[in-house]
């Protein structure tokens, strides 16, 4: 019963709330009025994303004729009947090399998927070999004072998920710790908040790509001189300096209006400083700071991809750049695989801030 | 039934030994758009030690800002305020305050919010120790249950339970209430005005409290001190209730001198 409920809970949270409500339609719990809300809860999204993919299927289909015709009519143009003959043949076999390069179906984005996972199979096992082959040697290095072998091989597409990850959360990480204890002292201040105002509306809307450049230019010269590759420094403080404006303001507006009546109690009590900030005004105002941290992480894992293929640095904005670039007949499938990864994957990162911030507010009905 | 002139209120018809609370021509002008406004001018009372008095008054004439006054939480325009003697400076845990809407943190439980002011009050107490006082106070208003619930899952009465257990427990020498039952349904609000009288006649200090209801007013106190409409509202009338403690519901009900109690103060109310 009570693991039910909890799972019930979790479910909700990340909005598959539907899953309980199919469990319920197999098991006979179904009441006659909760069936107009399970139609609209699960039948619907299903159609929808049925759909979708109907439209999306279509659409790709039709593209890809336009893009067929034009290439056959070239064909003949330039190298006469055989050649187009010979060019309409190979696309009809499927053959891959001539196939047009356009909006990729579907099921060419899932088989794209599924090589992708196929992929990172073969190189996790590449790369287990390598440790298990040199574990031995790197023992001997290491205690002979070398450096260890590391693997160097290509990354797999879900080493750059991962490596993505790292990089938003870095960022993330910076943009809390700037931008929360200086929105506390601006709310706190009028002086602060009258000094920062014009520096904050100037600064917020910035786009990522500037905010690359200003941190390439100050990094690139604090790091002269060393071999290590400041790719990966540059993305992250560029990453938590476009994402923190949100954390900032709304943090500085948590703390200036806390309520009325509990900065009274304060002062009735004559809690000191510190007392009044981390038993007071910070509780009161966490969940305007978590608003704000929301919105923060789904900015900077948005801009992140802008900013990995600025920067170079490894990650899912380098994996769409390189098959943007490689323009193999797998590549713009590849890309939507992409999209859809970082689609999910912001999207759970939302809930998963949903959660936390459930979990650490007073005030339960607040959130969302 | 006795009534003081508001003179004799402020000359003093107590020795000044008994005094805990004296204002002093106090006035408080609050500045608006179109001009200062006098909410109160030259507004004298005395309070003795030990004493309950309650305030009635129309709604706007300044009570709230009266006692926020005394509180030490707006400023005073004019005149003075002193406590013991000693002119008050800014808010301070010698006046505790009860405040109409209960204002707990909603995050802690009930035992941290009376915790907040008992840390503050006793820094030098072990936790034990301050935890006892704070644990005393809850279960005095009827809380021993409800130690570790968070005050945002507590019903309003019992949150101004908690309110009266915070106030009293950071053992304050005046204890100012405004309005504080005003939100709570008439059951409640019995039941917490037997509760405040108990703990108040056991800790022997003074108390003033803001009240709209005429029979809550006469029911508490010592003395009912009446206050003018504004502009420049000032202590209208005083009304010594000379009813003996304990007092019950039903014994001030059918006591003889509560129905000119009562008139007494809806005459002055109805001018
Ligand atoms: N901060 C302020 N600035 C300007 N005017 C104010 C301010 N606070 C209160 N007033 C005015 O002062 C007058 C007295 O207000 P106050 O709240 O003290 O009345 P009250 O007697 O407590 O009323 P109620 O019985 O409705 O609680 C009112 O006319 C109010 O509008
Ligand atoms: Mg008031």
């Amino acid at each position: 019963m009570k693991a039910s409920l909890t799972l019930g809970k979790v479910t909700n949270f990340l909005g598959l709330g539907f899953f309980i409500t199919l469990k319920d339609l197999f098991t006979g719990k179904l009441e006659k009025e909760e069936f107009k809300n399970f139609l609209r809860k699960t039948i619907v999204p299903l159609v929808s994303i049925l759909l979708f993919i109907g439209l999306w299927h279509l659409g790709a289909k039709s593209l890809y004729n336009i893009e067929a015709k034009f290439k056959i009519e070239k064909a003949l143009q330039d190298q006469g009947q055989v050649a187009a003959d010979a060019l309409k043949t190979c696309m009809v076999s499927g053959e891959s090399s001539c196939q047009p390069n356009t909006l990729p179906s579907p099921s060419q984005v899932w088989n794209s998927f599924q090589s992708l996972l196929r992929d990172h199979n073969i190189i996790s096992a590449d790369k287990a070999a390598f440790i298990e082959k040199t574990a031995a040697m790197n023992e001997k290095r290491v205690a002979a004072g070398k450096a260890a072998i590391v693997y160097t091989g290509r990354p797999s597409f879900v080493d750059q998920v991962f490596t993505s990850l790292q990089t938003v959360f870095a960022g993330f990480l910076l943009a809390l710790l700037i931008a929360v204890p200086l929105g506390i002292f601006i709310g706190l201040s009028p002086n602060l908040k009258s000094a920062f105002n014009w520096f904050i509306q100037i600064f917020k809307p910035v786009s990522p790509v500037v905010w690359y450049l200003l941190v390439f230019m100050i990094v690139k010269t604090l790091l002269i001189g060393s071999t290590e590759d400041s790719s990966f420094t540059i993305s992250f403080i560029s990453v938590g300096l476009c994402s923190m404006w949100a954390t900032l303001v709304n943090t500085a507006m948590g703390v200036s209006t806390v309520d009325k009546d509990y900065i009274n109690v304060a002062k009735v009590l004559k809690l000191g400083t510190f007392q009044k900030i981390f038993k007071v005004v910070l509780p009161s105002s966490l969940p305007l700071i978590f608003t704000g941290l929301k919105i923060t992480l789904s900015v900077a894992w948005m801009v992140l991809i802008a900013i990995e293929l600025l920067a170079q640095s490894p990650g899912l904005g380098l994996f769409v750049w390189e098959e943007f670039q490689n323009g193999a007949n797998d590549s713009n499938a590849k890309i939507i695989v992409a999209m859809f990864a970082i689609g999910i994957i912001g999207f759970l990162l939302d809930r998963l801030m949903l959660m936390i911030q459930n979990w650490v507010s007073f005030d339960k009905t607040d959130a969302i | 039934m006795s009534t003081i002139t508001k003179k004799e209120a402020r000359d003093g018809i107590f020795p000044s030994s008994d005094v805990m609370l004296d204002l002093k021509d106090l006035k408080k002008v609050y500045p608006t758009p179109k001009g200062d406004y006098v909410v109160l001018e030259d507004l004298n009372l005395q309070i003795k030690k030990e004493e309950f008095v309650t305030i009635i008054g129309h709604s706007g004439c300044g009570k709230t800002t009266m006692l926020s006054m005394i509180a030490g939480l707006n400023p005073i325009s004019g005149g003075s305020i002193s406590v013991l003697s000693k002119h008050i400076k800014g808010p301070g845990p010698d006046r505790g305050v009860i405040f109409q809407s209960p204002s707990l943190m909603p995050w802690m439980t009930s035992l941290q919010n009376v915790m907040l002011g008992v840390n503050q009050v006793f820094p030098d107490a072990t936790k034990k120790e301050r935890e006892d006082v704070a644990k005393y106070y809850l279960q005095k208003v009827g809380l021993e249950d409800a130690f570790y619930k968070k005050a945002s899952e507590l019903s309003q009465g019992m949150q101004q339970r908690v309110g009266i257990a915070r106030a009293f427990a950071i053992k304050p020498k005046v204890l100012l209430l405004d309005e504080p039952f005003g939100m709570l349904d008439s059951l409640t609000r019995g039941e917490l005005q037997d509760i405040l009288i108990e703990i108040w006649n056991k800790e022997k200090i003074t108390a003033v409290m803001i009240t709209h209801d005429v029979d809550e007013a006469i029911f508490l106190a010592d003395r009912v001190v009446m206050m003018t409409s504004g502009p420049s509202a000032k202590i209208g009338d005083v009304l010594d209730i000379n009813f003996e403690r304990p007092r019950t519901r039903k014994s001030v009900l059918e006591h003889d001198d509560y129905y000119t109690y009562r008139k007494h103060l809806i005459d002055f109310l109805e001018h």
